[in-house]
C-alpha cells in the first residue's frame, strides 16, 4: 500500500531550467536552415546513406558510434539514403528531413551546456560561476554552428563532459550507496560512448583515469577503511571505468557489422574471406566455388597486401621494353602486372608440370602445401617464368615474365612451389580464400612478390610485381589468395577463353567469426593511410589558440548569405587569459607552498588543484596531440579543449573573488569585470550570429566589417 | 683521482649505512679510514666516518656480506674493464671494406681532414672526434668512402675504428659504476656490465666508425655524474660537487653535440635537477638565498656550459672547414661566401640585374632552394599539367633563369637593367618555358596557386608576367646582384612567388614545393635572391657579401639541419623498422654482405640479453607496484625490504625514466627509423636489469629459509653468468663476422640460431 496522500516534492533549480531553455532555443530554432549541404555533411552524409542501405563501409577517420548516431536521426526521420552527397552547398529535395538529419547533434550540443553548469557545481564551484560557464558556452558562437549540423564534435563534447560529471557526482557523493554505483557505470558508459564517437575521446577517456586512478590511491592510503572494502572498491572502479568501456566499444563494432550485411565500395580493402561474408558483390561472385584448388583449377589470384591498392596477378599481350629508361635491358617477355581491376586476364590455370592437359580430373587431384606448380596465363597461354633478370623498376630484385621463347639461350624456369603460409598441417590443401600462399621460385627459391611500384607508361602504369630472395619476415605483399575460382573444363584454347569471360557460379556459405572480423576492420581502421593533403580551410593546432582562421561552411548560391565557423573573440581571449592566469597562480602558489606558505585553506587548495586537474588537463590532453600529429587539422579539432577553458574560466574569477580579494571594494569592481565582460560576450555573440545562423544576410561593407583578423576568410560578392 | 675514488667510495659507504638506518658496522668504517689515510684531504674523511660511528646498533649478519661486497670492487673494475676491452678490440679491422654507415661518418671524417664544407643532418662532434682520430693514426683523408663494400686497402682505417671501439668499451664499465651507485650492490652492478659486455649488438656497433659508440659514451658518461653528483648532495659546493656538476655539464655538450638525440638525456638531467631543486626548496632549513646559489650553480653547469661548449664545437666545425664542398647549396648564399672555391667567394659579377641575364634565384628563407624546372610535367590531378616548377638545394643546370622584358626585344649595346616596378618575364634556360601561374590550386598549399613552366622558346601568354619589387624599394630602384631582397609579384593575378618549404611527392622528385601566394605579407618565404648573375655585356665587378656573423650561421646551419632531419621521410619500398620491433629483438641491421661468400656482419642484439631485459622490465613494474601498495597501504616492512624498495623506486625509477625517454620519443617521429636508434635506451634497459634481478635474488628469502637463500643467490648469479656466456658463444659470429652458408642451411656457423624468421643472417 502507497502512504497516502501521495506527495511529491520536487526540488527544481530555476537557472539550470532556464539555460536549458536557451541552449534548447539556440541550438534548435530554424535547425532547417539552410537546406543544403553543409560542409563536412558531405562526407558524414555518404555514411549515413550506407547505413540506410546497409551497405558495407570503412571510414578511417573514427569508430562507428558517431556515424550510427547520425544515422538513427536519419532513419527517425524517414531518410531512404537516396540522396547522393557530391558537393557542398547542393539543396537537398523535399523528401529529405533535413530537421530530423541534426537533431541529434544539436541535441547534445544543447546539452552540453546544462551539463557544464552541472561540472562546475560538482567541482564545487557556487551557482554563479556555474551560470557563467553555462552562458560561456552557450554563447560560443562556434559550438553553436558546430552543433546545428549533421556534425559529431557536439556529440564528443557531450559524451565527456557527462563522464566527468558522473565520476565527480560519483566521487562527490557521501556514502557508498547503490545510486553512487550508478553515477560510476554511468561515467564509464559515457566513456566508452566518447571513444566510441572519436579516436579523439580516448585523451579525455585517459584524462579521467588518471583522476580515478589518483583517487583510487588515496583510498588504498587510507588506513581506517578496512582491506576488503578497498579492494572491491578497486575491483568497482576497474569494471565499471576500464571493462565496461572497452566491451562497450567492442559493442559498437558488434552492432556496426550486424547493420553493414551488404558488399559495398569498400569491400576490396578488406580479405577475401571478410568479403565473402558481405552480401552480394564477392560472395556472390564467389557462391559456391570449389573449395580446393587442383590442377587444372582456373583462377585469379589477389595480392594480400592492401598498400598501394588491393590488385591481381595479371599479364597481358605486351612485352618488357628491349630498353628502359635508364638504359638497363630486360627479357623483352611478356609483362606480369598486378591490376587493381577485376578482368578477364587475371584468370590463372593451376598446371601439373608433369603432363599436358588443363582440366580438371574426376575426381580432382587437390593441391597441397608444397606441391609444385606451373601457372599458366589464361588469355595468352604463357607460363608464369621468372630468371635472373633484373626487375624493371626494382633492380635489386628478379624479373618475373610470361615466358617467350625467343632461342636465346634463354630457359624457361616456370615451376613454382606452393608454400601455405598459413597452414593448419603440413599437407594442408591450398583452399580458395582462406589459404594465403607464397609462390616459390623452384630454380631460384625467389618469392612472388608485389613491390607496389607502378610502372611506366610502357607497363600502362600498373603495378610491377617481383621475385625476390626471402631475406624478410612476413610481409603482406609476399602472399596470395586464390578469389575467384572454378575447375577448368576445356582443353581447347577457344573455349577455354570463352569459360573465362563466363560468370562463376554455384553456392556456398562461408563464415568468419564477429571476432575475426572486428579485428580486421579494426586493424585496417588504424593503418589505413589516407593520401594526407592540406584542405583549403586546413590550420595548425598553434593557429586555433588565437583563432587566426576560420572556416566557411557554406555560401547561399546567390546571396551574401553564409554560415562560418567562427568562435565568439570575445569568450576565445577570456577562455585564453583564464588558462594563463591558472597557470601563474598554480606555480606561485605551489612555489609558496614549498616554502611553507600556506595561502590556501586546505579544502580551498583540493577545490583550486582538481580544478586544474579537470580543466586545464583537459584542455591540454586536447591539445598537445595534436602537435604531434601528421593530419590535416581543422579549426574544429580545438572545440573540445575550447570547453575545458569555458569551464575555467568563472571557477578562476570566484576563486579570485573569495580568496585573492581581501577588500570589499576590489570584490565589487571584480564583480563589476565579470559582468561586464559577460556582457561583450554577449555583444559579440550577436555580432557574428548572422555568420552563425547563416541569416539575415549582410552586406558586402557589413562583411567587411566582420572580418576582425586579417587571416579570416569571409566571402562576399560585390554587386 | 684517487682522492676523488675515496671520497666518492666513502660517500656510497655512508649513504649505503644511513640507508640502512644507520646499522653501520665499526669494520666498514675501519676501511674507509685506512683508504682516506692514503689521500691528503682526509680529515674531513674522518669527521665524517666518526659521525657515523656513534649510533651503531647494527645486525652483524648483513654486515659480513657488505664486507665481502666491497674488497673486490676494483679488482672487479678491472676485469669489467679488461673483459669490455677484449671484446670491443677483437677482430677489430675486419673487415678490411666499407660496412653500413661507415660511407657516410668516415667520408665526413675525411672531409675534416681536406676541410672541405659539407652538410649533414647531425651535429659536428662525432664526426670531429671521428676525424681527429684518424688524423692522429695517420690517416690522409684521401679515401673516398664511396660505398658500403669499398676495399680500404694501404689506407689506415684502424685508428677510427679502434677509436670507436675504445669509446664503446667504456659502456660496461660506466654502467657497472652507475648501477653501483644507485643500488650499492656489487652484484647488480656485475649484472648489468656483464650483460653489456657480452652483448653482440653492443660489440658489433662500437666496432665501427659510426656515430653511436661516441654518443652512447656521452650519454652513459653523464649519466654517471649525474649520479655521482646526486651522492654529492650531503655535501654542497664542495670541490666534488662542482666537479661532478661541471661534468654532466661537458658531458650533456658532448651527447648534444654528437647527434640530437642527446636531447634525451639531458631531459633526464633536466627533470633530475627540477626534482632535486624542488627538494632543496621544501628543505626549510635552507634559505631562499641558498637555494638561489644552488639554482645558479645548476644553471651556469648544466645550461650555460654546456650552451658555451655546444656553440664552441661549432666555432671549430666552421673554423675546420673552410673549403667549398658538397654541402654548399644547403645554406645562403651570404654563408657561401664564406667558403673558399665557392663561386660566391670573392665573387666578381655583373653589379645590378639586368635583361637578358642568366640568373640563379635562391629563396631566402633558411635552407630554401633555388628556383628550378625541369622537363617533368605536373602529374594528373595535381592542376594544370604543365612543366614543374620547384626549390632545388643543389647546384644544378636546371636553376638557370633568363630575364627578359614583357615583349620579346632585340638588344644591342649595353643591356638595359631591371628597375623595381618592372614587369618581367623569367625564362627557364634549359627548357624555354616561362615561368608561370595561374588560379589552380597549388599541389600541396591548397590555399596557394600552381606555379608552372608555360609556353615554347620564351613565348606564353599573360600569365607569364611578373612584377619585380625590391623590399624596402622605390619605383625606379635598382636590382642590385646577392644583396637586394627581391619579390615576384605575380600580374594577372596579384599573388607573390612563394617557396612553402613543405616536400613534394615522389612525382616532383622530393624537391620543395614552389607556389604563388596570395598572402601578401612579406616573409622570407616569399622573398628571393639573385645569386649567380652571368652577362657578357657587362662589366664584372667583385662584390663583397655581407658576411654573416657566427650566430646568423649558427641559427641557420640548425634550421638546415633540422629540415634535413625531418626530409628523411620513409620511402615507399624500404623495409621501415618500427619502434616496437625494438624491443623484442625482432629484426636487426645487415653490416655487411649478403650472401654466402661475402663476409657478413649482422647487427643484432644477444637475443638471451635482450628478452632477459624485457622479462626484467615487466618484473620491474610487478615489483614496484607490490612494494608502492604495500607501503600505501601502511603495511610494516622489514629493514632490509625498505632498502630494496627504496633503490628499486629511487635507482630503478631513475633507470626506468631514461629508458622510456630514450625510447618512447621514437613513436612519435616521422623520419625514418633504424634498429639502431634503440642502442642507448637498451643500456638503460639492461641497468634496470642488473638492479632488478639482483634485488630478486636476494628477495629469496621472502620463499625460502637461510641458508638456501644465499645458495639461491650464488647459483643464480652462476646460471645467469653461464647462459649469458654461452649465448655470447652462441652469437658471436654475429658480432665477428662469418662466411659461409647462410643460417638456414646446414653447416653455416648459425644453423639453427635463426630463432625468428625477421632475422636476416
Amino acid at each position: 500500500m502507497l502512504p497516502l496522500p501521495l506527495v511529491v516534492t520536487a526540488r527544481v533549480d530555476l537557472i539550470l531550467v532556464l539555460v536549458s531553455l536557451l541552449a534548447l532555443w539556440t541550438r534548435l530554432s530554424h535547425l532547417g536552415y539552410p537546406s543544403a549541404v553543409v560542409f563536412d555533411e558531405v562526407y558524414y552524409g555518404q555514411f549515413v546513406s550506407l547505413y540506410m542501405k546497409r551497405v558495407f563501409f570503412i571510414d578511417d577517420s573514427g569508430p562507428p558510434l558517431g556515424h550510427m548516431i547520425l544515422a538513427l536521426g536519419a532513419y527517425l526521420g524517414g531518410f531512404d539514403g537516396n540522396f547522393l552527397w557530391n558537393r557542398i552547398g547542393a539543396e537537398y529535395p523535399s523528401t529529405v528531413n533535413v530537421w530530423c538529419l541534426r537533431l541529434l547533434p544539436a541535441l547534445c550540443g544543447a546539452l552540453c551546456v546544462p551539463l557544464v553548469y552541472l561540472l562546475t557545481l560538482e567541482l564545487r564551484f557556487s551557482h554563479l560561476s556555474a551560470l557563467g560557464a553555462a552562458l560561456l558556452l552557450l554563447l560560443e558562437n562556434s559550438l553553436i554552428v558546430q552543433s546545428r549540423f549533421m556534425l559529431l564534435e557536439s556529440v564528443l563534447i557531450f559524451f565527456v563532459l557527462l563522464a566527468f560529471f558522473s565520476y565527480l557526482r560519483f566521487h562527490n557523493a557521501p556514502t557508498s550507496s547503490w545510486s553512487r554505483c550508478s553515477w560510476l557505470l554511468l561515467s564509464g558508459v559515457s566513456c566508452g560512448a566518447a571513444v566510441g564517437v572519436k579516436y579523439m575521446g580516448v585523451f579525455s577517456y585517459l584524462l579521467l583515469l588518471g583522476v580515478a586512478s589518483a583517487h583510487t590511491w588515496k583510498l588504498i592510503g587510507d588506513r581506517t577503511v578496512s582491506h576488503m572494502h578497498v579492494l572491491v572498491q578497486c575491483a568497482c572502479r576497474l569494471a565499471c571505468l576500464v571493462v565496461v568501456p572497452i566491451l562497450l566499444y567492442v559493442f559498437w563494432f558488434y552492432v556496426h557489422l550486424s547493420i553493414l550485411n551488404r558488399s559495398g565500395p569498400h569491400d576490396q580493402l578488406m580479405s577475401s574471406a571478410f568479403q565473402a561474408s558481405l552480401q552480394g558483390g564477392l560472395s556472390r561472385i564467389t557462391q559456391g566455388q570449389p573449395l580446393e584448388v587442383a590442377y587444372g583449377s582456373q583462377v585469379t589470384l589477389r595480392n594480400s597486401a592492401s598498400q598501394p591498392i588491393p590488385c591481381w596477378l595479371h599479364s597481358h599481350k605486351a612485352n618488357y621494353p628491349i630498353r628502359y629508361e635508364s638504359g638497363r635491358g630486360s627479357s623483352h617477355q611478356q609483362q606480369i602486372t598486378c591490376y587493381p581491376f577485376k578482368d578477364v586476364n587475371n584468370w590463372w590455370i593451376v598446371k601439373d608440370p608433369g603432363r599436358q592437359q588443363l582440366v580438371v580430373d574426376t575426381p580432382p587431384r587437390p593441391i597441397r602445401h608444397g606441391d609444385v606448380i606451373q601457372l599458366l596465363h589464361g588469355m595468352t597461354s604463357r607460363f608464369l617464368n621468372s630468371h635472373d633478370v633484373a626487375a624493371p623498376m626494382s633492380p635489386h630484385a628478379q624479373e618475373v615474365s610470361g615466358y617467350i621463347d625467343f632461342n636465346v639461350s634463354m630457359p624457361a624456369q616456370n615451376l613454382w612451389r606452393v608454400d601455405i603460409s598459413n597452414r593448419g598441417a603440413e599437407s594442408e590443401v591450398w583452399k580458395t580464400i582462406l589459404s594465403e600462399v607464397r609462390l616459390v621460385h623452384v630454380n631460384t627459391s625467389a618469392v612472388l612478390k608485389l613491390s607496389g611500384v607502378p610502372l611506366s607508361d610502357w607497363g600502362f602504369r600498373q603495378l610491377e610485381v617481383v621475385a625476390e630472395k626471402l631475406f624478410k619476415g612476413h610481409s603482406s605483399s609476399l602472399g596470395w589468395t586464390v578469389e575467384e575460382h572454378r575447375y577448368g573444363t576445356s582443353q581447347e584454347q577457344k573455349e577455354r577463353e570463352a569459360e573465362l569471360h563466363s560468370p562463376t557460379h554455384i553456392d556456398v556459405d562461408r563464415k568468419i567469426s564477429f571476432w575475426a572480423k572486428f579485428v580486421e576492420l579494426q586493424w585496417k581502421m588504424l593503418t589505413l593511410k589516407q593520401e594526407e593533403s592540406e584542405h583549403k580551410y586546413s590550420s595548425g593546432p598553434l593557429e586555433w589558440i588565437t583563432m587566426e582562421t576560420n572556416i566557411a561552411y557554406w555560401l547561399h548560391a546567390s546571396t551574401n548569405a553564409q554560415i562560418h565557423l567562427i568562435g565568439n573573440p570575445v569568450s576565445w581571449g577570456v577562455a585564453n587569459l583564464s588558462l594563463l592566469a591558472y597557470q601563474l597562480l598554480a606555480t606561485v602558489y605551489l612555489l609558496r607552498r614549498r616554502r611553507g606558505f600556506k595561502d590556501l585553506p586546505d579544502g580551498a587548495w583540493d577545490q583550486f588543484l582538481s580544478l586544474g586537474c579537470v580543466c586545464v588537463g583537459g584542455w591540454l590532453v586536447n591539445f598537445v596531440p595534436f602537435l604531434l600529429m601528421d593530419k590535416t587539422l581543422f579549426l574544429y579539432h580545438y572545440l573540445p579543449a575550447l570547453c575545458y577553458l569555458h569551464l575555467l574560466s568563472p571557477a578562476l574569477v570566484e576563486h579570485a573573488h573569495t580568496h585573492l580579494l581581501s577588500s570589499v571594494t576590489y570584490q565589487r569592481a571584480m564583480c563589476m569585470c565579470a559582468s561586464a565582460i559577460l556582457l561583450s560576450v554577449f555583444l559579440s555573440y550577436q555580432t557574428f550570429s548572422p555568420l552563425t545562423y547563416g541569416r539575415p544576410e549582410l552586406s558586402a561593407n557589413q562583411l567587411q566589417g566582420l572580418k576582425w583578423k586579417e587571416t579570416w576568410d569571409i566571402l562576399y560578392r560585390r554587386r | 683521482m684517487a682522492n676523488a675514488e675515496c671520497v666518492s667510495k666513502w660517500n656510497s659507504q655512508r649513504d649505503a649505512s644511513s640507508l640502512r638506518s644507520r646499522k653501520t658496522v665499526p669494520t666498514s668504517q675501519k676501511t674507509s679510514h685506512s683508504k682516506c689515510t692514503a689521500v691528503p684531504e682526509n680529515r674531513d674523511c674522518q669527521k665524517r666516518a666518526e659521525d657515523d660511528a656513534q649510533p651503531s646498533n647494527g645486525s652483524s649478519a648483513q654486515l659480513s656480506v657488505e664486507l665481502n661486497d666491497k674488497t673486490p670492487s676494483k679488482v672487479q673494475l678491472m676485469l669489467v674493464a679488461g673483459l669490455s676491452l677484449c671484446t670491443r678490440l677483437y677482430r677489430i679491422t675486419q673487415p678490411p671494406h666499407v660496412c653500413w654507415d661507415e660511407t657516410h661518418f668516415g667520408k665526413m671524417g675525411s672531409y675534416y681532414i681536406n676541410r672541405t664544407f659539407f652538410f649533414d643532418v647531425h651535429p659536428p662532434l662525432g664526426k670531429m672526434l671521428i676525424g681527429l682520430a684518424g688524423y692522429m693514426t695517420g690517416y690522409d683523408g684521401s679515401f673516398p668512402f664511396s660505398k658500403p663494400g669499398d676495399k680500404y686497402e694501404q689506407h689506415n682505417y684502424w685508428g677510427m675504428r679502434g677509436f670507436c671501439a675504445l669509446l664503446g668499451s667504456f659502456l660496461p664499465v660506466f654502467a657497472y659504476l652507475i648501477v653501483l651507485e644507485l643500488s650499492q650492490s656489487h652484484g647488480a652492478a656485475l649484472i648489468a656490465a656483464t650483460l653489456l659486455i657480452f652483448d653482440t649488438g653492443c660489440i658489433t656497433i662500437s666496432q665501427y666508425i659510426l656515430l653511436d659508440p661516441i654518443l652512447m659514451f656521452f650519454i652513459m658518461a653523464a649519466v654517471l655524474s649525474m649520479v655521482k653528483f646526486n651522492q654529492q648532495r650531503h655535501r654542497p659546493f664542495s670541490a666534488f660537487w662542482w666537479l661532478w656538476l661541471l661534468l654532466i655539464g661537458v658531458n650533456l655538450a658532448g651527447a648534444l653535440g654528437v647527434k640530437f638525440v642527446g636531447l634525451f638525456v639531458i631531459l633526464l638531467v633536466g627533470l633530475n635537477t627540477i626534482w632535486d631543486l624542488w627538494r632543496l626548496l621544501g628543505d626549510l632549513s635552507l634559505s631562499l638565498v641558498d637555494v638561489a646559489k644552488h639554482f645558479a650553480a645548476r644553471v651556469i653547469g648544466l645550461i650555460l656550459l654546456p650552451l658555451f661548449l655546444y656553440v664552441a664545437i661549432f666555432a671549430v666545425h666552421f673554423v675546420v672547414l673552410n673549403k667549398s664542398g658538397p654541402g654548399d647549396g644547403f645554406f645562403s648564399s651570404a654563408f657561401q661566401s664564406r667558403l673558399m672555391g665557392n663561386n660566391l667567394h670573392n665573387a666578381s659579377m655583373p653589379e645590378y640585374l639586368a635583361y637578358g641575364s642568366t640568373i640563379t634565384v635562391k629563396n631566402l628563407r633558411i635552407a630554401g632552394g633555388y628556383l628550378h624546372s625541369h622537363w617533368h610535367l605536373y602529374p594528373e590531378g595535381v592542376g594544370a599539367r604543365q612543366q614543374q616548377v620547384t626549390a632545388y638545394l643543389h647546384k644544378d643546370y636546371n636553376n638557370l633563369w633568363l630575364v627578359h622584358k614583357q615583349h620579346n626585344d632585340s638588344q644591342s649595346g649595353t643591356p638595359d637593367l631591371v628597375r623595381h616596378g618592372d614587369i618581367i618575364r623569367l625564362e627557364h634556360k634549359e627548357t624555354t618555358r616561362n615561368l608561370h601561374s595561374h588560379l589552380h590550386e597549388a599541389p600541396l598549399t591548397k590555399k596557394h596557386f600552381q606555379v608552372t613552366g608555360y609556353g615554347i622558346n620564351g613565348t606564353g601568354d599573360k600569365n607569364d608576367l611578373w612584377q619585380v619589387e625590391v623590399c624596402g624599394g622605390r619605383k625606379g630602384d635598382l636590382v642590385k646582384v646577392l644583396r637586394s631582397k627581391v619579390r615576384f609579384l605575380h600580374q594577372a593575378t596579384g599573388c607573390v612567388l612563394y617557396s612553402s618549404g613543405k616536400t613534394l611527392p615522389k612525382w616532383g622528385w622530393e624537391q620543395v614545393e614552389v607556389t604563388c601566394s596570395p598572402y601578401l605579407k612579406e616573409t622570407p618565404s616569399s622573398q628571393w635572391n639573385i645569386e649567380d648573375h652571368i652577362n657578357p655585356k657587362l662589366p664584372n665587378i667583385s662584390l663583397s657579401v655581407l658576411k654573416p656573423n657566427f650566430l646568423e650561421i649558427l641559427l641557420e646551419s640548425h634550421i638546415v639541419m633540422l629540415r634535413g632531419n625531418s626530409g628523411l621521410k620513409p620511402k615507399d619500398n624500404e623495409m621501415n623498422s618500427k619502434p616496437w620491433h625494438w624491443p623484442l629483438n625482432y629484426q636487426g641491421l645487415r653490416f655487411s654482405g649478403v650472401n654466402e661468400t661475402e663476409y657478413r656482419v649482422y647487427l643484432l642484439g644477444n637475443p638471451v640479453i635482450w628478452w632477459l631485459n624485457l622479462t626484467t622490465l615487466g618484473s620491474f613494474v610487478i615489483m614496484v607496484a607490490v612494494a608502492s601498495i604495500s607501503d600505501q597501504r601502511g603495511f610494516t616492512l622489514g629493514p632490509k625490504r625498505k632498502k630494496h624498495s627504496r633503490v628499486l623506486m629511487r635507482g630503478g625509477g631513475l633507470l626506468l625514466l631514461g629508458w622510456l625517454l630514450h625510447y618512447v620519443p621514437f613513436y612519435t617521429m616521422g623520419r625514418i627509423l633504424y634498429y639502431h636508434h634503440y642502442f642507448p635506451a637498451m643500456l638503460f634497459n639492461t641497468m634496470l636489469t642488473g638492479v632488478t634481478l639482483d634485488i630478486l635474488f636476494k628477495s629469496a628469502d621472502l620463499l625460502l629459509h637461510p641458508p638456501y637463500p644465499a645458495w639461491l643467490q650464488r647459483t643464480g648469479h652462476m646460471v645467469l653468468l653461464a647462459t649469458v656466456v654461452f649465448s655470447f658463444y652462441l652469437f658471436h659470429p654475429l658480432s665477428y663476422g662469418m662466411t659461409g652458408p647462410l643460417a638456414h642451411e646446414a653447416g653455416s656457423p648459425m644453423a639453427g640460431l635463426k630463432w625468428m624468421d625477421s632475422w636476416e643472417f
